[in-house]
């Protein structure tokens, strides 16, 4: 979408359906398979730790990729993410408990209550600028933590609540190496159908709202409709990712959803680059890389004179998240396009070369 | 009804609603000077207080010098918040400026945290600590030290921005930055002023929660706590924020009330302030006193 200027020159495009094609060639569709295939073998491969990588990596990205449409196509900010993923994963764990419906089922029905929800704090701020929305899910951030460890039917209160494992046909999934399937499945659908999103005219009214919201109205795009529109994905998507996470997990509790959860996934969607679909889902590696990442270093630093002199390994905690958001507002003021971008400078330098000019 | 309780609560919402109102009123003034809405006031308070207690005992500094020590501290501190992280942001969307105030709200809070430990410390001792009694209420001394330390700084913010020729080049800075560059202001140091004088007023305040409660994490919970004044008063208005402030401060000790005689649900009191929060934005989502948008074409 962003990339026409990297265009190569001569390569003109006539029609609006060429122009809006999700694969530009054959090769790129063709690669695009090629590389879902290969993923397809990953569990046989890696071991344990880098399939949980993986599965996180996949569980976050469709979180993201929810935020991705808020903040990246239609340019309100949610730092509520983390309650409503967090509720998508208790009404999944809440509904596959006490009724008959199974997780199969759950997974998306969680989805459809979470977006419910998030409308309920969207619409306040949906008639409002972007500023109001941000304050009106701080609010919602805490209104449904605070809900959650007080309403003990739904969640169990301060008893973690707990969830079946995902079966289908009768035959349950039991581990990393057959849930990363299930994960795997709901990326490449959730992704598609964003991507296909942007490509109807729904799609390309969020981002009319995003790049001016005056001129958007004048020509006929309802801009609360719109907004809510978008906050309700956002959630959807949201709840959908915290139901595939109580269902990996088999335990749900309020533990590490607060703020800092949010704020960890708006980091997702900025370093991978707002409003690129593809670099949601590089940002979401980055971003669960990182962690681990510092962790190796500090392994490897342990018992030197740094860690002894900084005290590194007993506050790695605090390490990282001075580590997310420095990165945050590294990207923020020297690279605000993210790790797509760069992608895309990377593709555009390999096709020219060696002549670049 | 227990009428005691009652205005013992109403007392401390006072108290901590003027504190409130303080706050509120330093990131409205960020907030009018520089249209940055800072999610990273919280921070500001708590690194005041650590700063503040780090001085009184670690080097053994007198109250007297520290409090200046810590203000002028913060003073630099805000400068090079703006200068260095917040000028580069100048004229991009507003949400990728949120976003920056709201990184930078973490990595203090980290950083703090690393460097202080996460255990709240207690505050050396100031003011002999006394309660007074007014009739069946008792009121600690701390406490009408923190009410009239706040409406001080209230007066003198009134004082800074009517008569104060700082505060009428920011006034005229919020009003319009072309008309005022154009009178011979320099819109680069209002900026960097109004950042400065904000981490001032809210290093006071964490200083004054900091001498109550003793110091901790805890603290930054005021930077939140704003955003319910600020919707309240209006996101553009100075007293609108105090009023705003005393109102929240005020509430949440009335829900505390209501809490423990009939509802028995707990931490009512922490989570009230945002219910009408939400309240606020749909019936009335300018505020008491903000100034409506209206948009022209």
């Amino acid at each position: 979408m962003a990339n026409s200027t990297l265009l190569p020159s001569g390569d003109f495009r006539t029609s609006y359906a060429v122009d809006t094609t999700v694969f530009p060639t054959t090769t790129s569709r063709n690669f695009a398979i090629l590389g879902v295939i290969l993923i397809c073998f990953a569990p046989l491969v890696l071991g344990n730790y880098w399939l949980s990588i993986l599965i996180q990596i996949g569980i976050f990205g469709i979180a993201a990729l929810g935020l991705n449409i808020l903040v990246g196509f239609t340019g309100q900010i949610s730092i509520g993410h983390a309650a409503f993923f967090l509720f998508g994963a208790f009404t999944s764990a809440y509904l596959s408990n006490n009724t008959p419906i199974p997780v199969f089922f759950a997974i998306p029905l969680a989805g459809v209550v979470t977006a419910v929800v998030g409308l309920i704090f969207g619409i306040p701020a949906a008639r409002l600028k972007g500023l109001y929305l941000v304050i009106a899910t701080l609010a919602a951030q805490y209104i449904l933590l605070d809900f959650f460890s007080r309403a003990e039917w739904f969640s169990g209160g301060s008893v973690p609540a707990m969830a079946e494992p995902f079966s289908i046909f009768g035959y349950v999934l039991r581990g990393d190496r057959q849930y990363f399937y299930v994960v795997l499945a709901y990326v490449v659908v959730s992704y598609l159908l964003v991507t296909n999103l942007m490509r109807t005219r729904d799609g390309r009214a969020l981002v009319a709202v995003r790049d001016h919201y005056l001129s958007a109205e004048i020509m006929g795009i309802n801009l609360t409709k719109y907004r809510t529109l978008s906050f309700g994905l956002a959630a959807f998507f949201a709840g959908i990712a915290g139901a595939l996470y109580a269902h990996y997990q088999l335990v749900v509790s309020n533990e590490g959803f607060g703020i800092e959860r949010s704020i960890l996934f708006l980091a997702m969607v900025i370093i991978g680059g707002t409003g690129s679909i593809m670099g949601t889902l590089m940002g979401t590696a980055f971003v669960v890389l990182v962690p681990e990442a510092m962790e190796w270093i500090s392994m490897e630093l342990k018992g030197g004179a740094l860690d002894k002199a900084l005290a590194l390994n007993n506050n790695l905690t605090f390490l990282r998240e001075i580590a997310i958001g420095v990165i945050i507002i590294a990207f923020l003021v020297f690279e605000p396009d993210g790790l797509a971008h760069r992608w895309r400078q990377i593709k555009a330098y390999w096709k020219l070369y060696p002549f670049s000019h | 009804m227990n009428t005691n309780l009652l205005i013992q609560l109403l007392v401390n919402g006072l108290v901590v609603g003027t504190l409130y109102g303080v706050v509120a009123m330093s990131f409205v003034l960020i907030y009018k000077a520089t249209q940055v809405v800072n999610f990273a006031q919280g921070e500001l308070l708590l690194i005041g207080a650590w700063v503040c207690w780090m001085l009184l005992t670690k080097y053994h500094v007198p109250f007297w010098l520290g409090m200046p020590m810590t203000l002028a501290f913060m003073f630099v501190f805000g400068i090079l918040i703006q200068v260095i992280i917040l000028r580069p942001m100048i004229g991009e969307p507003i949400i990728s400026v949120i976003m920056v105030t709201i990184a930078l709200s973490t990595v203090f809070q980290a950083a703090l945290k690393w460097i202080y430990g996460v255990n709240p410390q207690p505050f050396p001792q100031v003011f002999t600590s006394q309660s007074l009694t007014i009739g069946s209420l008792q009121i600690q001394t701390v406490y009408v030290m923190s009410l009239i330390v706040s409406l001080a700084m209230m007066v003198g913010m009134a004082w800074f921005f009517k008569v104060s020729k700082w505060g009428l080049a920011m006034r005229a800075t919020a009003f319009n930055q072309q008309v005022a560059q154009s009178l011979g202001i320099s819109v680069k140091t209002v900026f960097a002023m109004a950042w400065a004088i904000s981490a001032m007023v809210s290093a006071v305040a964490g200083i004054v929660v900091a001498v109550v409660n003793g110091v901790s994490q805890g603290l930054s919970i005021y930077g939140i706590k704003v955003f319910p004044a600020v919707i309240l008063g209006g996101l553009d208005s100075i007293g609108g924020a105090v009023i705003g402030g005393v109102i929240i401060g005020l509430l949440e000790n009335f829900a505390q009330f209501i809490d423990s005689e009939y509802l028995h649900w707990g931490n009512l009191y922490e989570i009230a302030p945002f219910y009408v929060l939400i309240v606020i934005l749909m019936i009335k989502p300018y505020g008491l006193f903000g100034t409506k948008d209206i948009e022209r074409i």
